[in-house]
């Protein structure tokens, strides 16, 4: 069914995740773990590299290149190009162009690539300069990056609706057994609420586990039409639905709603489902009231009602909401841009019983939810997508 | 409430002086509207002129009516504190010396949310917050959230003395202690707290009215200090400058009359000696001192401050190479303050209307008296200000300059 008159994502496969191991920090550039991605892409699929011809990237550190500079440097011809830099909410992007795309005809086989380096230095020069806003309104101030904003935004929702630091800590605790379950997360040991709690002081709320670790890699995906998916032999997932919205509610004076909640109505529409008939979810984790909130807005419960959601859900990938089966950023490592891809080759591997020993049992619909770039005092990008099983 | 500020112990020679790491200065043009107003100890934001909503971050069109026509407006700064967190890590080196960081998040009663370095004296949100703008270490402006009303020991907050170049506990140089104008200063830094005040004497051997006055005072010290004489700024240098956290340049020389009225160079010469070539003695001698100092703990080296007149803006033939030599010595200290600031000391610059003072005796009134420009420069020291035009007239032509100053240059040549 389609909703408010647009036209259906029906036919749409999304295939073959790859990703290239995460490391914390890495002398390569950018191009180098694209290359990496598309590589691994070519090697599993087994589509020739010329067949690709159509391509999504998605990274902070290309510049001064962007996706067009990356055709030549790797050598591909593609008829149809998108430069998608918009961090947390550019695996959700990419996707939905990528499907238009292939239903339109103006692409067969789409590459979505999300990809960044990591050197040492990479972190601090990109908070200054990530934008206008944020050179002259945000990082004269302390110089936190997003862990100041997060830390506003966590305070004001503790203070609004009761939501105590453990509440956050059971999202943490919980991705951490997840990610124990990932070879590619960069965190290999257990966390417990007790470490969690003690954990030393970033930014008030804000505390070390509540933050991620950015590190190098690279995620992608294969979009293409689900017949040719079929002939080609290719285990995929379907899509559903899909929805996007970008500096919603802008005269909320501290983000306590994001743009999910405009648009959730279209998304279980398209797909034809309900919350209740969910079965995994992949929320983006830059901090944990941020998947708070996405159990909120994506209509999993109520406003304000996620510390008891919390409080009353197992979101291990064995319990009865999992949430970021991979150990989602805050276990597995943000790589940039590829942190925006994490949940949709993680939700892809759940959907094509690819996801080893953390796989959900019978994952038959998972929501990949995205939300990105943080440019003054909130991230300004939300996006959604419910991805089903093919058979 | 602020505890007040200890008078700091004596520095252990021993170790190494710390150097200044500055906080982020990269704004872009637009934004640097900001800093202009702060300079002037004004909070500004732009309003849009068709729909009237106020803008923040700075923009270059209206986020409501897509308007270019935004205008730099004077805000009232009463706002809502709605978050607040204490920063523990930071990925600023200057930040990173001085964690923990207070930063709160307002709500603008004109609309937009703003991030603030946050006042100790602010409760926890929710809280009524006082919004103002000053220039940082690095002289960009930013945004601190004072409490609604005046506490006591408010200028004595960690991040505010930051942010300021407060005179309690600092040793300060008054170059001329002959004038009214530097014996009015040298009371007004004592009452302001400052731990010593070394006042220049160019002509020891003269006694002249009012310095008994002020050098029976305990913090003050007289010094020998002929701006003429590079040697004499040499050896002072070589004694005190190490020592000195804020130099006041206020020597000068001011004759009446233009071109005409007066043959020869002679007395513009001295002019320029004094006023121009005074500041470049002074400022090549203390200027890498006072550079040294800048992150020295609690009394770090804070400030220069240029005693110049409103006549450098535009030229008032009346006292027509006066004014000359007052718009070289501006031209300079605008360079002083280009080479000062990568090390966050912060350059002030006095643009006083004529000064109550035998020199504008036949000048009719109104004339700034010695102690209220002695007070605007303490009140720039304590509020991070860096262009002061004190009094009425000065005032008045800042305002006819920046409106045409072609029809200033008009009005004034047919005398004012």
């Amino acid at each position: 069914m389609a909703a408010r008159g647009r036209r259906s994502y029906e036919g749409v496969a999304v295939a073959v995740p790859v990703t290239v191991p995460y490391r914390r920090y890495s002398t390569k550039g950018a191009h180098w773990f694209i290359g990496a991605a598309l590589d691994a892409l070519v090697e599993k699929s087994g589509i020739a590299k010329d067949r690709i011809d159509g391509l999504t990237v998605s990274s902070f550190s290309l510049a001064p290149d962007t996706a067009v500079g990356v055709t030549q440097h790797l050598g591909l011809v593609p008829r149809w190009l998108d430069h998608i830099p918009t961090g947390g909410a550019s695996g959700v992007m990419a996707l939905r162009r990528a499907a238009r795309a292939v239903q339109a005809g103006d692409a067969d086989i789409v590459a979505c690539v999300g990809a960044d380096a990591n050197h040492v230095e990479s972190f601090r020069q990109m908070l200054g300069g990530f934008s206008h806003f944020a050179r002259d309104a945000s990082y004269p101030y302390g110089s936190g990056g997003p862990n100041s904003i997060f830390a506003f935004i966590t305070a004001h929702y503790m203070r609004t609706y009761g939501a105590t630091r453990e509440d956050f800590g059971r999202i943490c605790v919980a991705q951490r057994a997840n990610a124990l379950k990932n070879p590619n997360a960069l965190f290999k040991v257990p966390l417990t609420m007790e470490q969690y709690l003690e954990a030393r002081p970033i930014s008030d709320p804000i505390h070390l586990f509540d933050c991620v670790m950015p590190c190098a890699g690279a995620d992608a995906f294969l979009v293409m039409r689900a017949e040719q998916a079929r002939d080609l032999g290719l285990k995929h997932a379907l899509l559903r639905g899909a929805i996007e919205r970008h500096n919603a509610y802008p005269d909320d004076p501290v983000l306590l709603r994001g743009g999910w909640v405009m648009d959730r109505d279209d998304l279980y529409a398209q797909a034809g489902v309900r919350p209740a008939d969910i079965d995994f979810v992949q929320t983006y984790d830059d901090y944990p009231v941020v998947v708070m909130l996405q159990f909120e807005d994506l209509g999993f419960c109520e406003k304000g009602e996620g510390k008891e959601f919390v409080r009353s859900r197992t979101l291990t990938f064995d319990g009865d909401f999992p949430n970021n089966t991979s150990g989602g950023q805050l276990s597995a490592g943000q790589a940039g841009c590829a942190g925006g891809f994490l949940g949709m080759t993680e939700a892809i591997r759940q959907l094509t019983a690819e996801a080893g020993e953390r796989a959900v049992n019978d994952a038959r619909l998972g929501i990949v939810s995205g939300f990105g770039m943080v440019t003054y005092d909130r991230c300004l990008c939300t996006g959604a997508v419910v991805l089903g099983a093919s058979a | 409430m602020t505890m007040p500020l200890m008078k700091p112990r004596r520095k252990n020679p021993v170790l190494r002086t710390r150097q200044m790491n500055l906080p982020p200065w990269a704004r872009g043009r637009t934004a640097l509207g900001m800093t202009a107003a702060a300079a002037e100890g004004r909070f500004e934001l732009q309003a849009c002129q068709r729909c009237r909503a106020v803008q923040y971050p700075p923009r270059d069109a209206c986020h409501r009516c897509l308007s270019p026509a935004l205008k730099w407006t004077p805000q009232s700064g009463a706002g809502e504190l709605l978050s607040e967190t204490v920063l523990h890590h930071s990925n600023d080196p200057f930040y990173r010396e001085r964690l923990p960081w207070r930063l709160g998040l307002v709500r603008l009663d004109a609309g937009p949310t703003v991030i603030v370095h946050l006042h100790g004296d602010v409760p926890g949100p929710p809280a009524r917050v006082h919004v103002g703008a000053r220039l940082d270490r690095a002289g960009a402006a930013v945004l601190i959230g004072f409490p609604p009303e005046e506490m006591e020991h408010m200028a004595d907050d960690r991040m505010l003395r930051e942010m300021t170049s407060d005179p309690k506990f600092r040793k300060i140089l008054v170059t001329d202690g002959k004038t009214e104008v530097g014996q009015a200063l040298v009371k007004a830094l004592v009452k302001a707290g400052a731990d010593i005040v070394w006042v220049g004497h160019a002509e020891p051997w003269k006694k002249l009215p009012g310095l008994d006055d002020i050098t029976a005072l305990p913090q003050v010290t007289l010094v020998p200090l002929d701006l003429t004489n590079g040697r004499s700024v040499t050896e002072l240098a070589g004694e005190i400058g190490g020592k000195v956290d804020i130099v006041i340049n206020n020597a000068e020389v001011h004759r009446t009359y233009g071109i005409a009225a007066r043959r020869g160079t002679d007395v513009a010469k001295h002019e320029m000696d004094i006023n121009y070539f005074g500041l470049l003695r002074l400022a090549q001698e203390f200027g890498p001192a006072l550079k040294a100092r800048s992150a020295d703990g609690v009394t770090h080296a804070a400030a220069w401050v240029n005693l110049l007149s409103i006549y450098a803006l535009s030229n008032y033939p009346p006292h027509g190479t006066f004014s000359a030599s007052k718009a070289a010595a501006h031209s300079l200290a605008q360079c002083l303050r280009a080479e000062m600031r990568p090390t966050g000391i912060r350059v002030i610059n006095v643009f006083p209307g004529p000064i109550d003072d035998e020199w504008n005796q036949n000048l009719p009134p109104p004339k700034v008296t010695p102690a209220a420009l002695a007070s605007s420069i303490v009140k720039a020291l304590r509020e991070g200000i860096e262009d002061v035009y004190p009094g009425d007239v000065a005032q008045e032509w800042l305002e006819r300059w920046r409106e045409n100053p072609k029809v200033l240059e008009r009005e004034l040549a047919a005398g004012g």
